[in-house]
């Protein structure tokens, strides 16, 4: 099948802040060069979730008089606190003996999807054509094996693969160099790490899912500009998380929690952890009386240095997550997603001009001060998986007596989906019921989401094997999808003591946990038909 | 024959809406904005009479702030030739809307014009109505079937006793349901072509028009929160309750 084809110097793979800036540092190298941004989501910003506590370094360099262009980040960090939690009590560690990389007083609370719409903005001024609306769903290849570019979703597909009334094909689109920033685990960067061996030699990448819900709550339990985390209860000394509670502007916080993938309790529900975290008293109080008005989920990246794959191939560059450049120990992904953007631009820039090799991305990004934090970063992560205690205590030494520059590089020796246990050797976890104040269900959680996937397409989370879930899964592992899916897109039912999986596609909120964390590695996440998905507000 | 074709920007049909704090309104700041969903059918019905050879041209025409110029652009990706945005702000009220709408079609002169039933954020129901009044034209409203016949319209209305056809003599007005038709998707090289067609700048005072809202609007609030149900063990308990609980038997 023929399909339309457009020229472009660059095609940028996901409007987040990695794919932004790559767009606006191109741009302004060269305003010549011809760039477009696609995007899955309706409109820029609508699938961007983060906490966020925003270091501006890069943005300095991208865009030095962001101050005066009216951008969307306005609140410096007043106060901060980290509390470690036990069941009914919390002890506060004091902030001075925290270590360099979580002080936070010279970061600003952000909404990053407000941050990537402003940067839409600045993109479209400069030039760049932002597309929403339309995934990438497909790499197009050149005879010699190198990327070509990329074909956007077929729309007016029904669910059997039929084509409707609405029929309209995807488009090529064709470039001298295609850019993929769709963020952690994005389903085309997943291709090419396979294709093009970019992980070899590296640690098997690491995930977390992180959670957040925007509070509006009451002017004498809001303190603008205060930072909180804590460690401990309710997850066990095993498992790897925490959370963040950020008093943002306009009476808000952004609350949220973050579980390491690599837990091993096939009955643990990440969703119920972090509503049981909400009733602990030093949070509850916080938000009693408040209203909930958002709610969303995504997984991250958090296997830093030692996951990070080769990020330049024939034809293309891999930025921000979609590699996986995300400072663990910082809590921060921003700022070093929007650093890779700009150092691919600068590649791309000189490839076009000089004819440069794309190899040079990873000397200047080895020379950059993103790898500089990496590395010191590099052996937090993985130090907890000898549990809680003897994590803080390695990173105490690590980070505040050696400020990572310990001599040797601690290794991840397990993917996430390989660290499930079977279900009948672990503790099943008995949680709470939602009591609709500072607890809720799925159902109600997903509906503030605004998710919708246009009705009668195919269903874009793939089994590789349909029997799977039901013959293996289930009896091994209770079906855990049932669990780490934050939205409830998959159920077991019984019908006639038959039990069936049931896949609820519409409900996706493209966090991608399940392509990560599926046992077997059954579930793929595809692109559902363009726009589908959340419609996140100032996430 | 010439189609103008009303669209207007609202929040998008997804979008959880919000009611701000202080009862004035509902929360817009980044909320994800898209055409108002019937708005959508009336551009794809009257490109579809424009493909089929009986209109010879489709201009779409919104009214409200800057950004809601996108909705024309939309419109234009979609087979529209031509946009028309005429810049108002504030709260536009339906009489506002249609007196704009008036002198548009005055200096336009097209055949027939089309719009949404109703617009999904307030839910008037009443520009296409007041743009009839207003200009003496024949209406046929909440459209679900459309056959364009020489100098008339047969249309099929969606009415409580079931469907309803209508003629009505060009030129006309007709407010389109959602089942009218399935509207297309913008491809991305009609998304590119549309930034090239013209799109007219106008604004509510050029045209004399006041757009001062003439209704007071004294408090925004949520509708109360439903409680949940309960599961009544039998029919006689049923009953009980509805009569003296419910007390509506």
């Amino acid at each position: 099948m023929s399909r339309e084809v457009m020229e472009y110097d660059v095609v940028v793979v996901g409007g987040g802040p990695s794919g932004l800036s790559t767009a606006i540092k191109l741009k302004q190298l060269n305003p010549n060069i011809n760039v477009c941004i696609l995007e899955k989501a309706a409109e820029i910003g609508a699938h961007i979730l983060s906490g966020n506590v925003f270091e501006t370094r890069a943005l300095d360099e991208l865009i030095p008089n962001w101050k005066d262009l009216n951008s969307p980040i306005k609140t410096k960090v007043k106060k901060e606190k980290f509390l470690f939690l036990n069941k009914n009590k919390s002890l506060s560690w004091p902030t001075w003996l925290l270590p360099k990389v979580q002080q936070n007083h010279k970061n600003y609370i952000i909404s990053l999807a407000n941050l990537c719409r402003w940067l839409a903005e600045q993109a479209e001024a400069l030039g760049v054509e932002i597309f929403p609306g339309f995934p990438a769903s497909e790499i197009i290849y050149n005879d010699d094996g190198s990327v070509k570019g990329v074909a956007t979703q077929d729309m007016g597909i029904d669910k059997d693969g039929n084509k409707k009334d609405s029929f309209e094909s995807g488009i090529e689109l064709h470039a001298k160099v295609t850019v993929f920033a769709e963020g952690c685990r994005g389903h085309l960067g997943k291709e090419l790490i396979k294709k093009f061996e970019l992980n070899k030699d590296k640690d098997p990448q690491q995930y977390g899912i992180g959670f957040k819900e925007i509070w509006e709550v009451d002017d004498s339990k809001h303190e603008e500009g205060l930072v909180m985390h804590t460690a401990g209860w309710p997850l066990d000394n095993k498992t790897y998380g925490g959370s963040f509670i950020y008093h943002a502007e306009n009476k808000q916080i952004f609350l949220g929690y973050v579980i390491g993938l690599d837990y091993q309790n096939p009955h643990l529900s990440t969703f119920d952890e972090f509503q049981r975290f909400k009733t602990h008293p030093s949070i509850k109080k916080m938000i009693e009386g408040g209203k909930r008005i958002s709610y969303g989920a995504r997984a991250l990246i958090e296997g830093g240095l030692q996951s990070l794959p080769k990020m330049y191939m024939p034809g293309a560059l891999l930025v921000g997550c979609d590699a996986g450049t995300l400072n663990m120990p910082k809590i921060k992904g921003s700022h070093t997603a929007m650093k890779s953007g700009i150092i691919a631009a600068e590649t791309i820039n000189e490839f076009i001009k000089d004819n440069k090799d794309l190899s040079s991305y990873e000397e200047k990004f080895k020379k950059s001060w993103v790898y500089e934090e990496l590395h010191a970063a590099r052996n937090v992560k993985p130090s907890f998986s000898w549990g809680l205690i003897l994590g803080i205590i390695f990173t105490g030494i690590d980070q505040i007596l050696f400020r990572g520059k310990l001599p040797f590089t601690l290794k991840h020796k397990h993917a996430d989906h390989e660290c499930l246990k079977p279900a009948s050797e672990m503790p099943k976890i008995e949680y709470p019921k939602p009591d609709n104040k500072i607890t809720f269900d799925k159902t109600s959680s997903v509906y503030l989401t605004g998710t919708n996937h246009a009705d009668n397409q195919p269903v874009h989370l793939k089994l590789k094997d349909k029997d799977l879930p039901i013959k293996y899964t289930l009896e091994k592992f209770d079906e855990p999808a049932q669990r780490y899916c934050p939205a409830g897109v998959y159920e077991v039912q019984i019908e006639n003591n038959i039990p069936k999986f049931v896949i609820n596609a519409q409900n996706c909120i493209h966090c991608k946990t399940c392509d990560i964390k599926e046992p077997s590695q059954n579930i793929t996440w595809v692109t559902p038909e363009g726009s589908g998905g959340p419609r996140y507000g100032n996430m | 024959m010439k189609i103008l074709v009303a669209v207007k920007r609202v929040i998008d049909y997804n979008v959880q809406v919000r009611v701000k704090e202080d009862g004035t309104g509902v929360v817009t700041d980044n909320v994800k904005m898209s055409t108002n969903p019937p708005d959508d059918n009336a551009v794809e019905e009257a490109v579809k009479i424009k493909e089929s050879g009986k209109a010879t041209e489709v201009i779409a025409i919104t009214i409200g702030e800057e950004k809601a110029q996108e909705t024309v652009r939309k419109a234009l990706a979609v087979g529209a030739d031509r946009g028309i945005h005429v810049k108002a702000d504030g709260i536009l009220e339906p009489l506002a809307v249609s007196k704009i709408l008036q002198k548009v079609v005055e200096k336009e002169k097209p055949d027939l014009v089309f719009m949404g039933k109703q617009a999904i954020d307030d839910d008037c129901n009443q520009t296409g109505q007041m743009l009839a009044a207003l200009l003496n034209w024949p209406q046929a409203t909440f459209a679900s079937k459309i056959e364009v016949k020489d100098k008339s319209l047969d249309v099929t209305r969606e009415v409580d006793e079931g469907l309803e056809t209508i003629s009505v003599n060009v030129p006309a007005i007709v407010t389109c349901d959602l089942r009218l038709n399935e509207p297309r998707y913008a491809s991305l090289p009609n998304i590119m072509k549309a930034k090239k067609k013209p799109l007219e700048q106008l604004s509510a005072t050029d045209l004399g028009i006041d757009t001062k809202p003439r209704i007071e609007q004294i408090k925004v609030e949520e509708p109360p929160k439903r409680k949940a149900g309960i599961k009544v063990g039998s029919v006689a308990e049923l009953v009980q309750k509805l009569k003296n609980e419910a007390k509506v038997i």
